[in-house]
């Protein structure tokens, strides 16, 4: 699927948010929401993005729309830099697209379905009458009739509906990625798996590349080609789908994909995987920042920061345990053998 | 989704109704609004009409007649202080309440709402630095700014109603830096600036249609407020000179009749009151009508 051709580098990505108090506004403490991601999205396929709720997911999204600034680091688009001469953002934004969770409050609720799909076009200079048509198009290529649909709004339409005029509004400016961002997870499961097959279809036609966010593991696995398991803001481990899902090399991949509700009943894990909340990310911990929830946690863990490096084919992942290198015991064995 | 080819018979394209149309619709339908519009149009057009409506010149009277009580021959309302008739000078009286209550709201919605809009879409700096200096004229109670800010210009009409303008652009630009940046966090309008629009055409196209409708509905409930304050002013000497008759005005100088004929001397303030509640009950109207789900 993949051809090796990255069409996005991110390099070294950081976002802070600060919290400001004191009368002055002083910057007191800083919410580590994406700490240092590095990432290559290749020319054709679905990334898939999984990770608990505020480990950083939908920031990353934003980060790459470039819809809130980075504090640090680079994002290339086919090997140039954005925001550059080379690609200015205007340029840049008509190749990546959006399709948010909310339907409702990702359309305006003034405008009908077709001026709402239509808006981007026009903003890039399409004449009204061909942006009208090229509406007209999608509209039916997304599944629904135009006859019955342009001249609605967006609260008279189902869910399901308003995400395909989300994906038909997306699709207007003939983007090459699309990032879907929880994008079917308000959605019914019947209808979610329309929406799924109607992404492929879309996919196969327009040769586009996704990155698929979600917390529903089970979605993600049906529908990327690589996944990408990120926690507390930085990427614990990155490969392709089937190997990840099959023997994930990280303890917080493992443990996450064992939380997953199996289809056999009589192979149902009874222990929760992982207790507790994730820690707070204003105050991440040091080292690694999964060693406090880690069954496997060795003495370097809450020392030293592990780096994200290959350790199978087109498999990366940042933990100790799989560095011959870096000192590390697991606490649990040591204990044992005393 | 592949099998829409399924002969399906040709559809009329549907065109649903926009949403100020189905607001208009629900206003029609509810009583007291409409009540309220019916006396706020007849004030306004006899108002309009007042040198044919009047019965008689408001600004001539005969001493010998003053102070008649209501339902007096030739007076239907009485007569004041100079003998002039109370309901011509009612009818005259509503041009200037009615100018003084109208025109500085509808100077401020356009002020502060742009006011407000740019704060709030631009958010950040320039958010803190705008509203605070809005905040500055929001500190002083209303009245005493009106008061302090006609005072300072000098009596008259014209600055009068600059005073009350600036009095209610700070509550319209509160009111639209709220709307506006609750609006500008929404999904749409990122997904609009991550289609490459530029703030202006995002303001245009995004944000206008959908602050306009509840700043409006706010401003509309300030006309009563100004009326009251114009009144106040042209009561204290810093509006209408007389003897043009203006409620506020009339009210002042009818105050030493008040023993003598109190139902009279209360007219003015009737007026005022009977159309401040319309317009409240307009408002009110207005703002339930535009709380549909859309």
């Amino acid at each position: 699927m993949s051809t090796e051709n990255a069409i996005l580098t991110v390099r070294n990505l950081r976002k802070y948010f600060p919290i400001k108090g004191g009368i002055l506004g002083k910057t007191i403490k800083n919410v580590h929401a994406v700490d240092g991601v590095d990432l290559e999205v290749f020319q054709g396929e679905t990334l898939g993005v999984v990770g608990e709720s505020g480990c950083g997911k939908s920031t990353t999204a934003r980060l790459l729309m470039q819809l809130i600034e980075p504090d640090e680091g680079a994002l290339y688009f086919e090997g140039k830099l954005v925001g550059s001469p080379e690609l200015p953002l205007k340029a840049f934004r008509r190749q990546v697209q959006m399709v948010f969770q909310d339907s409702y409050s990702s359309l305006n609720p003034r405008l009908t379905i077709e001026d709402n799909i239509a808006f981007g076009a026009r903003v890039h200079g399409t004449p009204a009458r061909e942006a009208l048509s090229r509406t007209h198009d999608l509209l039916t290529r997304v599944g629904l009739d135009p006859a019955r649909f342009a001249g609605r709004y967006p609260h008279e339409l189902s869910g399901g509906q308003r995400q395909r005029v989300n994906i038909a509004r997306a699709l207007a400016l003939r983007p090459k990625i699309i990032i879907l961002d929880e994008a079917v997870s308000a959605l019914d499961k019947s209808v979610e798996a329309q929406v799924l097959n109607l992404l492929a279809d879309l996919k196969a036609e327009f040769g586009l590349t996704y990155v698929f966010i979600s917390h529903d593991l089970n979605v993600v696995r049906f529908v990327s080609d690589r996944v990408m398991v990120m926690y507390l803001g930085k990427v614990a481990e990155i490969g392709d789908a089937e190997a990840l899902y099959a023997t994930p090399l990280h303890p917080y991949s493992g443990a996450l994909l064992s939380s997953m509700p199996s289809m056999d009943p009589d192979n149902r894990t009874m222990e929760p995987a992982l207790t507790g909340d994730p820690p707070n990310p204003i105050d991440p911990p040091t080292g690694c920042r999964f060693h406090t929830r880690c069954s496997v946690v060795g003495a370097v863990c809450s020392q030293k920061e592990p780096t994200l490096t290959q350790r199978a084919a087109k498999h990366l992942v940042a933990c100790h345990a799989h560095d011959p290198a870096s000192g590390y015991v697991a606490l649990k064995a040591k204990e044992a053998a005393e | 989704m592949a099998d829409i080819a399924i002969a399906t018979p040709p559809v009329e394209p549907v065109r649903s109704a926009g949403y100020w149309q189905n607001v208009g619709k629900r206003l029609i339908r509810d009583k007291t609004a409409m009540a309220a519009a019916a006396v706020l149009a007849l004030i306004t057009l006899a108002a309009i009409f007042a040198p044919i409506v009047a019965p008689m010149d408001p600004l001539q009277g005969r001493l010998i007649n003053r102070l008649q009580p209501i339902g007096s021959e030739g007076h239907i309302l009485g007569t004041d202080e100079l003998g002039r008739d109370m309901l011509s000078r009612l009818i005259w009286g509503g041009r200037l309440s009615l100018l003084m209550g109208v025109t500085p709201v509808v100077l401020a919605f356009f002020i502060g709402s742009a006011i407000g809009i740019i704060a709030g879409y631009a958010g950040g700096w320039t958010n803190t630095l705008i509203m605070r200096t809005v905040d500055i004229f929001y500190a002083f109670p209303s009245v005493l700014l009106a008061v302090a800010l006609s005072g300072a210009l000098g009596a008259g009409l014209g600055n009068a109603l600059l005073s009350l303008t600036v009095v209610f652009i700070p509550p319209i630009a509160r009111v639209a830096e709220s709307v506006t940046t609750r609006l500008r966090s929404s999904d749409f309008i990122e997904a609009a600036r991550a289609s490459g629009a530029g703030a202006l055409t995002i303001v245009r196209v995004h944000v206008l249609g959908n602050v306009l409708g509840p700043i409006f509905v706010y401003a509309t409930s300030l006309i009563a407020v100004s009326m009251i304050l114009a009144s106040g002013l042209s009561f204290l000497g810093l509006g209408v000179r007389p003897p043009n008759p203006e409620w506020g005005l009339m009210l002042n100088t009818l105050r030493t009749a008040i023993y003598a004929q109190p139902w009279v001397a209360a007219l003015p303030g009737a007026m005022i009151f009977l159309v401040s509640i319309s317009f409240n009950l307009l408002s009110d109207g207005l703002r339930s009508a535009m709380e549909v789900r859309q």
